[in-house]
């Protein structure tokens, strides 16, 4: 399959995650599409790392794989705000009893 | 490599002490004495002294001018935990794990300001973003202090998500994640994009505008003694980041981004001056004002010569130990309002007079490193040749920032009031004094700092 799909398929799952970022007012869904973000960055960079491979793999056994590498750091790295994300959210809750982002708005002057 | 292990070896070392060490002075003294070794390790490995010899694939390269940088960095932390650690005992009970969060922001530091790996900048960024999430919020009970946390844990996780976005299209063009430069020709349309999204997302993180609007709340929302380092140590490190990245990696499209920098540089000093100068809260005009010294800072990210990171250098060190320095005198009252300073001069002398010097610094008075710091960024630019404006605007827009920082000086000196009382103790004075006369005497001999650049 040509590597236009993928891209096309990750850049439109970031852009859904972009615009669900900027209209949704629940925390938690907003953390979902960030979440989708970074899965779209993942698709792109396997696909990215396959065509590499397929390019240069002939002459360089290991052509491309430090694109799949980068993929197991974002997870983990994603696996570490989510902990921390979701422990802020939880602290919000038991203070206002509320997820809503709308509530953001009282540190403005 | 000595201070980037270490300052990871010290945060899991402070973590165990807040269950081993029941005494916070105790705390206090072993998050302090591991300061000054990662600060002399890091010395030692300037002068050529590595302890740990670890093949990193290329992907981390310690130079002299990320060396020199985390030295400053470490000094500035030191000075930090002089001044302000006495008062991270306000904020909640884990006082062990707070010093355990800053050393591991440290190392993200360490990392994002020696990457040669766009990977280490991802991970660079976020070893200081995760840990300053949690400091944000690290006073729970605060309405304040959880809605700065929230806001600032999902800008910035959204603007992670932009730099991977846009790592993952230069990867596609290139092939590679090392920073070696961009030498496709001609230029695909991911290079751009993916130049764009990164630049994009490291202008949120050193808050630059039109990206900068999650800095004033965050910065006021925050505990005082978390904002201080969130301000200087870590906006500094950012800036060191997003440096070398459009040095290594975009250095040559200089021709295509430094249009959009320049812009972006301008709207920064306009933007931070002039709200600066309309608010009633010292803590939110300093928010401010660290816009306002950000738009200087991007000058340097603008010229990229030999003056540029000179400049830099110079005033990630003015800029640190002056709002530092502020900050500790901030913490100590209780009405943070320029109200607050009202006949503070009256009943604290020398509290009054370093405050002035370090006011007079960030707004760039000759005889103090602000001025000199300045000075530098201004010649980087005016040395590029172009865009001459961007000079001229700076210029002016340094005369506004000392409308606002003079109000501070006003205040304290010829405004009567009741006076809080405050308590500092003297070895807080000494240091302050101390700090005072640092910020002079570089603003004499610049050279004492330029001089490891080189040599």
């Amino acid at each position: 399959m040509p590597i236009n799909y993928y891209i096309f398929l990750s850049i439109a799952l970031f852009v859904i995650g972009i615009v669900g970022v900027l209209t949704r007012r629940n925390a938690i869904i907003i953390f979902m599409c960030i979440e989708l973000m970074l899965n779209a960055v993942n698709l792109m960079l396997v696909a990215f790392s396959k065509m590499h491979h397929l390019a240069k793999g002939a002459t360089d056994a290991t052509a491309g794989i430090d694109g799949q590498l980068f993929v197991f750091f974002i997870m983990v790295v994603a696996a570490a705000e989510v902990s921390v994300g979701l422990a802020i959210i939880v602290m919000m809750y038991r203070n206002i009893h509320s997820v809503d982002v709308n509530f953001l708005n009282r540190l403005k002057h | 490599m000595n201070a980037l292990l270490l300052t990871a070896v010290f945060g899991v070392i402070m973590m165990l002490s807040s269950f081993l060490l029941t005494s916070k002075t105790a705390i206090r003294g072993l998050a302090v004495s591991g300061m000054v070794i990662v600060l002399a390790a890091n010395v030692l490995e300037m002068m050529g002294i590595v302890f740990f010899k670890i093949d990193t694939k290329d992907m981390i390269a310690f130079d002299r001018f990320s060396l020199l940088f985390n030295s400053i960095v470490f000094i500035s932390t030191l000075v930090y935990f002089l001044l302000s650690a006495r008062d991270m005992e306000k904020v909640g009970i884990n006082y062990g794990e707070y010093f355990a969060l800053i050393f591991f922001v440290l190392c993200g530091v360490t990392l994002s300001s020696s990457f040669h790996s766009l990977l280490i900048l991802f991970l660079g960024i976020e070893i200081i973003s995760i840990p300053l999430y949690i400091l944000t919020g690290s006073d729970k009970r605060n309405l304040k202090s959880n809605e700065a946390s929230l806001k600032y844990f999902l800008l910035g996780a959204f603007s992670t998500g932009l730099m991977l976005m846009g790592i993952a299209l230069i990867y596609g063009a290139t092939g590679t994640f090392s920073t070696n430069g961009i030498t496709t020709s001609p230029t695909s349309a991911l290079v751009i994009a993916g130049m764009l999204l990164l630049m994009f997302s490291m202008a949120f993180k050193v808050s630059a505008a039109p990206f900068h609007f999650w800095t004033p709340d965050v910065y006021d929302g925050a505990p005082t003694v978390f904002t201080s380092f969130m301000a200087t140590i870590v906006k500094v490190a950012a800036f060191i980041a997003f440096m070398r990245l459009f040095n290594d990696e975009f250095g040559s499209l200089q021709s295509r981004w430094q249009l959009l920098i320049a812009l972006i540089t301008a709207i920064t000093l306009f933007i931070g001056n002039i709200t600066a100068v309309f608010q009633q809260s010292v803590k939110r005009m300093l928010a401010y004002s660290s816009i306002s010294q950000a738009g200087f800072m991007m000058m340097a990210i603008f010229a990229m010569n030999a003056d540029a990171r000179e400049g830099l250098l110079l005033y990630s060190a003015a800029y640190c130990l002056a709002t530092i320095g502020i900050f500790a005198v901030l913490m100590k009252l209780k009405d943070y309002s320029f109200d607050g300073f009202n006949a503070f001069a009256k009943q604290q002398p020398l509290l009054a007079a370093t405050t002035t010097i370090f006011l007079l610094s960030l707004a760039g008075i000759p005889l103090t490193a602000g001025f000199l710091s300045k000075f530098w960024m201004i010649k980087a630019v005016a040395g590029t040749g172009k865009y001459l404006w961007l000079v001229i605007f700076a210029v002016l827009m340094a005369v506004v920032s000392v409308y606002y920082y003079f109000r501070v000086i006003q205040a304290m000196y010829f405004k009567e009031g009741d006076g809080q009382t405050i308590e500092a103790s003297l070895p807080f004075k000494w240091t302050l004094v101390l700090l005072a006369g640092i910020i002079v005497l570089l603003g004499v001999f610049p050279n004492w700092i330029i001089y490891w650049l080189y040599f």
